[in-house]
């Protein structure tokens, strides 16, 4: 959608235009010429961000939409660069993607998978939309994905951890740069057995749905692996929110680690009544009773507060890294708007960098040629080391972070610390591994 | 036996918070006739009144601290609270970790006002009007009531402690002599239980005992009636009104330290609460508080692993389970009368 | 024609006009304006506005006559969304079979549904029929995941059977179609910087809801209709007449259920995704306010009310800071953000606020819903020129 300005010129001008464009009705698509959807003009290209705006993720969908922001400014040459000085590549030089200026629309998922379809549907067919990007879970990231392969549309997805996503719901048009629920177990487990011994006895809590399956699949494989035993795991409804009655029985079940495998309100809400409980102080079997979170957010770790301090867990990203990347990110982050940025944030400003560069290296916004130049691409710059983007599911391999809540947080931001950096190695699969397997990623589709 | 013991005691504990909310529905709904969708929205502005009153007592001012540094490597602001200026440190220590008591002496005064605004300004407009019509007018105050909170408060939770005295667990196993462990309670969730119970015994006796109490009740059964004796019955009734709000509004200071509270937690206990005000009957005081506590004790059984390996999904499906058995069996509820919202 | 009376087939004609206009009429601005912002004749709005509107005259038929406030529709609209996918997945791409079956479908579900709900009335009812459609939501979204998707929803996938279907090309996705006609072929046409977009699928719904609305007059003038009204103005006088009322309201049930049905297998239809968030209570809730909001128990009322909420859902949302700096750009700096600091939590992010408010102020003010506020509209209008004919789309259709 082109917003613009209107100076009186332009209305005179845009009148010329349209009765000359009545007398003669032309009958025509863009994309017929093309062989692609949406194809830009010349000056401009246009991005769909399609993140939640209402419901219970607003506020990480508001990191989100911050960071597209920051991205966006980027591309186009604005602020600081942000990443793009310490990117490994170097085809992106701030003039836009392809010489175009990159212009966005946005939109509301509010976590409904239905509501992301009519949303980014609205993009593509209204604002031509070239590329949609975003999401804060995984239903709404496979059910988008699954419409920008009919529709021929990149998908570059948001915060989505499910396996599912590049697993049995993979598509060739979309790509994830987020972790995954087997990178977190595999990520995890090491440290939980060098923290908390091989002789553990686990009760998982696991949230009833697919995202929540495969999390406790992962996890339970990989710490059993280790030595674990799973003592129990209780499945509790999404809209849950009182866990008491799941989270009395733990204490005497003869399990000594509890694992929440839940995200947003219920984790905050699971976690909240675990400590309430007494678990962070009771022992059992003769050991300290532990919690752990496979998969934290610094917005969930907000909502627990106290609650999260020593608690295990793993994230795709942190502010407080180091590396150059990283930093930079940071800092142009803050300095715009006065805060660090979320992991949701990082992941989607990375997968807005990553798409305009593919364009760049392909010379062509052709979904077929973004998606050749995206996969097997391997890069570094980007806050998480040196990266794989892989070909054959389009997931990304990069090292994860294993985190823990911290014990005495200096500012609000300050929640989490950094315990491990696991090597890209130890968390690396077959794309046909069982916990993946199911999926096809068929055909790029260019559409049109 | 003990994990039943358990369930039995969380059953109580979760019914306890049911039936708060149900009994101020039911309260209004059985005086003023009005079916209020905005009932879960007066429970969750309780909770925020817990939450502004504790970042009340933490708002601070900057002190610039030049040892330390932020994220960005400017030097660190670090906030002081002005509670620690006035009162010093360790006084402004014990308020800012009693917030969530000082908030349920604040909630009463503003949620009582809140109903009033509401009754006088809104509600009294739609006495006479079909249920659908008060369906959708209070649905639309709730969100717009939700989307004021969402406004200044955002949409992730916040956090609210209990105070410290209140961290930590009571073992009542070794009270009975089962093993340690085996039956633990946290101390908050006993204190919400006796709160919950001391409120609804009040709301009975208020109800019961006192010569106001006693003409709500003759306004329930027969206001026509009730009016043309000279009562004025409508002063009466938003007052009522007034009372279920600040009922709903300390319930949900209470429930802050459970639960972070967000800005669509009411939504949430929105529809468990009409369920509850109908499987007890509608109109009925007894019947909402009776089906608040059965349907949490059987949610909390069908939460045991046992009975889910058995019966999967049942934890998820099984108060409208029971809502159907029962209404099915009892045309009218646990405790409902004839010809209430029945048409 | 066609068995109607003057009045309604004027209706009837006039809702024809507009459904087959509606491209032009939803696209008033220029693409690049503006205002480009507030047009709707994109093909997804277009079908969510007749599909929604199918389902809304399918619950008016219950509600509107019966005043059985059913609190659990949206559970119809799911069952038949699935039922169509699992078509899509097993037999065909083409349309007809997956309709088909989400209609039969969801008329079993409500029979069954409507069966044991409808021995309660009053709230008692509505309860039930939540009840059931909470647990249909639940079980969809948890332990039926094998059916139904569960969190990532049900979509049809290249390598399904479809043993009517021919192997797909390599490279070929499974679409939607009516007799190898894509429902998202669209044909643009450009009228200077006007455009304008003739969506196969839309035309497809459009007709199918205009059908649906011709059945719902005849249904309101037949006499079963009276019937319906009857239960609803005094359903005792009427079993002390001798007739029993719960056939006739478990006829109208089923037949709003079928009707939902209908709307879930064209939504599947033009978006070849089922989600259990379909069933949840939020839905059905929406449902009843399309209704009310539109005019319940009229014939036109409900298919505005879905207009508006659809409108507001897809349009509203998506008005960000960034466009508001282009509408306003032309103000002094100081006044601009002012204005924008003004509007901004009424939109984007905050679209809920003006639902919620226009909500409160219809049920205030127009207590018929838009259909009164187009009759008072109406009204004014006829008094100043007596001798016009009204317009009709806000003809009052009791």
């Amino acid at each position: 959608m082109s917003h613009s300005k209107v100076s009186r010129r332009g209305v005179i001008k845009t009148g010329m235009v349209a009765s000359a464009g009545l007398a003669l009705p032309q009958y025509l698509r863009a994309d017929s010429h093309t062989g692609f959807t949406n194809a830009p003009g010349d000056s401009e290209v246009v991005l769909g961000f399609n993140v939640p705006q209402t419901g219970p993720y607003a506020d990480e969908g508001a990191d989100e939409l911050r960071a597209y922001e920051l991205a966006v400014e980027h591309l186009n040459g604005g602020g600081d660069g942000g990443m793009l000085s310490t990117f490994s590549s170097k085809a992106l030089d701030g003039t836009g993607i392809l010489g175009r200026e990159v212009k966005y629309v946005t939109g509301d998922t509010q976590t409904k998978s239905d509501a992301a379809r009519a949303s980014a549907r609205s993009m593509i067919e209204k604002d031509g939309a070239i590329m949609i990007t975003g999401g804060s879970s995984s239903g709404v990231a496979v059910a988008v994905q699954a419409l920008c392969q009919e529709a021929g549309i990149i998908f570059m997805a948001g915060l989505t951890h499910s396996n599912d996503t590049t697993g049995k719901d993979r598509r060739a048009n979309g790509f994830r740069h987020f972790f995954n629920s087997y990178m977190s177990g595999a990520a995890l487990a090491p440290v939980l057995a060098a923290n908390y011994g091989t002789e553990r006895k686990a009760y998982h809590l696991t949230a009833d749905y697919n995202w929540g399956y495969t999390t406790e699949e992962a996890v339970r494989s990989s710490t059993e692996a280790m030595g674990w035993e799973t003592v129990n795991a209780v499945k509790t409804p999404l809209t849950q929110t009182d866990f008491s009655s799941y989270i009395a029985p733990v204490l005497n079940s003869g399990a000594d680690v509890l694992v929440l495998n839940h995200y947003g309100g219920n984790m905050v809400n699971s976690l909240t009544n675990a400590v309430q409980f007494g678990l962070r102080e009771a022992e059992a079997n003769g050991q300290n009773f532990e919690i752990v979170v496979p998969l934290y957010s610094r917005l969930m770790a907000k909502g627990a507060g106290a609650n999260v301090s020593g608690i295990f867990g793993s994230t795709n990203w942190h502010w407080s890294l180091q590396d150059a990347g990283s930093q930079a990110f940071v800092q142009s982050f803050g300095t715009k708007y006065g805060f660090p940025p979320s992991q949701a944030a990082h992941t989607t400003y990375v997968q807005t960098l990553l798409y305009a560069d593919a364009v760049t290296r392909a010379g062509s916004f052709n979904p077929c040629a973004v998606a050749e130049a995206l996969e097997d691409f391997e890069f570094d710059g980007l806050g998480n080391g040196p990266t794989l983007y892989r070909g054959a599911d389009h997931q990304c391999f990069k090292d994860v972070l294993v985190v823990k809540g911290k014990e005495n947080p200096e500012n609000e931001f300050d929640l989490l610390e950094i315990v491990e950096v696991t090597p890209v190695d130890q968390v690396t699969y077959a794309p046909d591994h069982p916990q993946f397997a199911g999926g096809e990623l068929g055909a790029c589709n260019p559409g049109a | 036996m003990d994990q039943i013991i358990l369930q039995i005691l969380n059953g109580l504990d979760k019914g306890s918070a049911y039936a708060l909310i149900a009994l101020g529905l039911t309260l209004i709904f059985g005086t003023l006739g009005v079916v209020n969708f905005a009932h879960g929205a007066l429970f969750m502005m309780g909770a925020f009144v817990a939450v502004t009153v504790s970042k009340l007592l933490t708002l601070s001012h900057k002190v610039v601290d030049e040892t330390r540094t932020d994220f960005l490597g400017n030097p660190l602001e670090v906030d002081v609270p002005y509670v620690y200026d006035w009162f010093g440190q360790a006084a402004g220590d014990v308020l800012i970790d009693w917030a969530v008591p000082i908030a349920l002496i604040v909630v009463v005064p503003i949620m009582i006002l809140i109903g009033f605004a509401m009754e006088r300004g809104l509600i009294k407009h739609f006495y006479k009007r079909p249920h659908a019509d008060q369906i959708l007018v209070t649905f639309g105050l709730a969100i717009v009531l939700q989307e004021i909170i969402k406004y200044f408060y955002g949409a992730n939770p916040i956090p609210t402690p209990a105070p410290s005295a209140f961290v930590g667990s009571f073992d009542f196993g070794v009270a009975f002599g089962f093993d340690p462990n085996a039956i633990i309670y946290p101390y908050w969730r006993l204190v919400y239980f006796f709160f919950s119970i001391a409120i609804i015994g009040a709301v009975f006796a208020f109800l019961q005992f006192t010569t106001f109490g006693m003409v709500v009740r003759a306004g329930m059964a027969d206001r026509e009636t009730v009016g043309l004796l000279g009562i004025d019955i409508d002063k009466r009734f938003t007052i009522m009104f007034g009372i279920a709000a600040a009922v709903a509004g300390m319930a949900g200071v209470m429930y802050a330290p459970i639960n972070s509270p967000n800005y669509d937690m009411g939504m949430h206990f929105l529809v468990l609460s009409f369920v509850v005000v109908v499987v007890g009957g509608m109109g009925s005081l007894p019947g909402a508080v009776a089906a608040g506590f059965m349907l949490g004790i059987l949610e909390s059984f069908a939460s045991m692993s046992a009975v889910i390996d058995f019966l999967p999904g049942i934890n998820q499906i099984v108060i409208y389970l029971v809502a159907i058995i029962i209404l099915l069996t009892r045309p009218r509820g646990l405790m409902g009368r004839k010809g209430v919202m029945e048409e | 024609m066609l068995g109607l009376n003057k009045k309604d087939a004027r209706l009837l004609l006039i809702v024809v006009a507009i459904t087959m206009l509606a491209p032009f009429i939803l696209n008033p601005f220029p693409a690049g304006s503006d205002l480009a912002q507030f047009n709707a004749g994109y093909p997804d709005l277009m079908q969510r506005f007749v599909i929604f509107g199918i389902l809304a005259i399918g619950f008016n038929i219950l509600f509107g006559l019966t005043g059985y406030l059913s609190f659990g529709h949206a559970a119809f609209l799911g069952v038949g969304s699935y039922a169509a996918v699992w078509m899509f997945k097993l037999l065909s791409m083409n349309i007809i079979p997956a309709i088909m079956l989400s209609v039969i479908i969801a008329g079993v579900f409500s029979l069954v549904i409507g069966y044991v709900s409808l021995r309660r009335s009053g709230i008692y009812f509505s309860i039930l029929t939540l009840a059931f459609a909470q647990m249909s939501y639940s079980l969809a979204y948890s332990v039926l995941t094998p059916l139904t998707g569960g969190e990532t929803g049900l979509q049809p996938k290249a390598t399904d059977a479809r043993i009517l279907d021919g192997a797909l090309e390599p490279g070929e996705a499974a679409t939607p179609s009516l007799f190898n006609i894509a429902m998202r072929d669209s044909f643009e046409l450009s009228l200077g910087n006007w455009e304008f977009v003739f969506n196969f699928g839309y035309y497809v719904a459009a007709v199918v809801m205009i059908f649906a609305f011709y059945m719902s007059i005849r249904i309101f003038r037949s006499p079963f209709g009276m019937m319906l009204r009857a239960i609803k103005s005094n359903q005792t006088r009427m079993s002390y007449t001798g007739l029993n009322a719960r056939p006739y309201t478990l006829a109208a049930f089923v037949i709003s259920g079928m009707y939902a049905g209908l709307a879930g297998g064209l939504l599947v239809a033009m978006d070849p995704q089922a989600g259990a968030e379909r069933m949840f209570w939020t839905a059905s809730g929406e449902i009843v306010i399309m209704t009310i909001l539109g005019g319940a128990g009229t014939l036109i009322g409900p298919v505005l009310g879905a207009g508006f909420i659809k409108y507001f859902e897809n349009i509203v949302s998506k008005i960000n800071e960034t466009v508001l700096h282009q509408w306003f750009y032309w103000l002094p700096d100081g006044l601009e953000d002012f204005v924008i600091a003004m509007i901004y939590p009424f939109v984007g992010k905050g679209w809920h606020l003006p639902l919620g408010l226009l909500f409160m102020l219809v049920v205030i003010f127009l207590p018929g819903g838009l259909v009164q506020g187009g009759q008072k509209i109406a009204g004014l209008f006829s008094r100043k020129t007596a001798d016009e004919p009204q317009p009709k789309a806000t003809e009052p259709a009791e």
